[in-house]
């Protein structure tokens, strides 16, 4: 499958902070977006996301399920980790599998994505009691927890170590090579194999 | 359907834990219908009349207290994100969170009604009446006051607002839950019809709440 922007204009307030920019991504690919603070990493992770309307040009996907939209495609990792306090990591991860993904084998998926980040040991603990880093960890958890083909990841490294930014980058290398495509605004180097870069300038034109 | 449900019993077990908003609507409830009484005097036939008007009111505010949790907590941790790239569409989302707010904060209120009518000096036989028209009441209370939450997600101090923008919308809902007890108190007139409209009224409200608190929500995504 390819995930496809053509001509894509995207303003935010009154400044058009995305302009012209066309884009194909496909099966197999992952992009890393550079760029510097306000060049529209994460105004264009929105759009593409759906969650912002485009002001002129299109996203769509091209082949895999082309009734669904990207968003209901794609994992959207934001700022914010998506993780409730008041629920174990477990119950965390368990939820977003089921809401995400489809309803078969989400048992095995949540204790395969809590072994990968290596939260097995915190499982029952509620999520209130986590550093920030074990949070991130738990919010990256539902990528492995719930199948999807489309990974569109805002700073997924913000608070990780080093060696749990390593087993972010295993993941998503993984995801990869299974056919799966991951577009990943970060400023930390991930050291992915197969990866281009997509340099954002200010004016929001791709370099 | 699944997805539906997952998030419903997320909420309800949520708000099972937090405590806090059933909490402090109970309670608000509670000490508004107490203090009452301590400031009409102890005249027990003027309290027994406008019992059913102040649990009707006291209900409303009780219920508007927690309402302005209902998609705050979620937009804060970044949930309402993810909850919308989901495989349902925004508007079952905002439909799944008000009923998980009618589960825990509705019937609850609608429950405790009947023992603060004691304090009231409320007829015993009314008693059904109450808690049929409030159980068939509140649905109207949280989906209506779900599109309130949802435009002011981003409002500093949005509670006053939320009572502002929501408040007149529960008028239908207070007319006719009243006119339904007062014809169970007094004979005058039938509770059936004031009863059906009721239940019409949160009918209509569960269809097109969650179509405009989706909207709402779009709009505060971007």
């Amino acid at each position: 499958m390819q995930l496809i922007a053509e001509n894509l204009c995207v303003e935010r307030g009154s400044r058009t902070v995305i302009r012209d920019l066309s884009l194909v991504v496909a099966s197999g690919d992952a992009i890393i977006l550079s760029g510097a603070n306000g060049a529209g990493k994460t105004t264009l992770l929105r759009a593409l996301a759906g969650f912002l309307p485009p002001s002129s040009g299109t996203v769509r996907i091209d082949g895999g399920d082309t009734e669904k939209t990207v968003g209901e495609q794609a994992h959207f990792v934001g700022h914010a980790n998506a993780v409730k306090a008041n629920l174990s990591v477990r119950e965390n991860v368990g939820f977003w599998a089921r809401y995400l993904g489809g309803a078969t084998e989400n048992d095995a998926r949540v204790e395969r994505a809590l072994d990968h980040f290596g939260l097995r040991d915190l499982a029952e603990f509620p999520a209130a009691y986590l550093s920030a880093g074990q949070k991130r960890r738990v919010g990256l958890a539902r990528l492995l927890a719930a199948e999807r083909p489309i990974w569109l990841l805002d700073e997924p490294t913000v608070s990780l170590d080093l060696a749990s930014t390593g087993l972010l980058a295993k993941a998503i290398e993984h995801h990869v090579e299974a056919g799966g495509l991951a577009i990943i605004a970060t400023h930390t180097p991930l050291g992915l194999k197969r990866s281009r870069e997509l340099a954002l300038q200010l004016r929001g034109r791709a370099a | 359907m699944s997805a539906f449900l997952t998030l419903v019993s997320r909420d309800l077990r949520l708000s099972l834990r937090e405590g806090g908003a059933i909490g402090t609507a109970l309670g608000f409830f509670l000490v508004v219908v107490t203090l009452m009484p301590l400031g009409l005097g102890p005249d027990l036939n003027l309290l027994s009349r406008i019992a059913a008007g102040i649990l009707w009111i006291a209900l409303l505010l009780a219920a508007l207290l927690s309402l302005g949790r209902v998609f705050e907590s979620d937009f804060e941790d970044g949930t309402l994100e993810v909850l919308a790239t989901g495989s349902m569409p925004l508007e079952l989302v905002a439909a799944a969170k008000s009923l998980a707010h009618w589960v825990s904060t509705g019937i609850p209120l609608a429950l405790l009604a009947p023992v603060l009518g004691i304090l009231l000096n409320l007829d015993f036989n009314v008693y059904p009446a109450l808690v049929a028209t409030m159980l068939a009441g509140t649905p109207a209370v949280s989906f209506l006051g779900a599109i309130g939450a949802a435009l002011t997600l981003k409002a500093r101090r949005g509670g006053l607002l939320l009572a502002l923008l929501v408040l007149p919308l529960y008028v239908p809902t207070l007319i006719f839950g009243i006119s339904g007890l007062s014809a169970a108190t007094a004979n005058a007139g039938s509770f059936g019809p004031s009863f059906a409209m009721l239940a019409a009224i949160s009918l209509a409200s569960i269809v097109l709440g969650p179509l405009a608190a989706a909207a709402a929500l779009r709009i505060q995504l971007q």
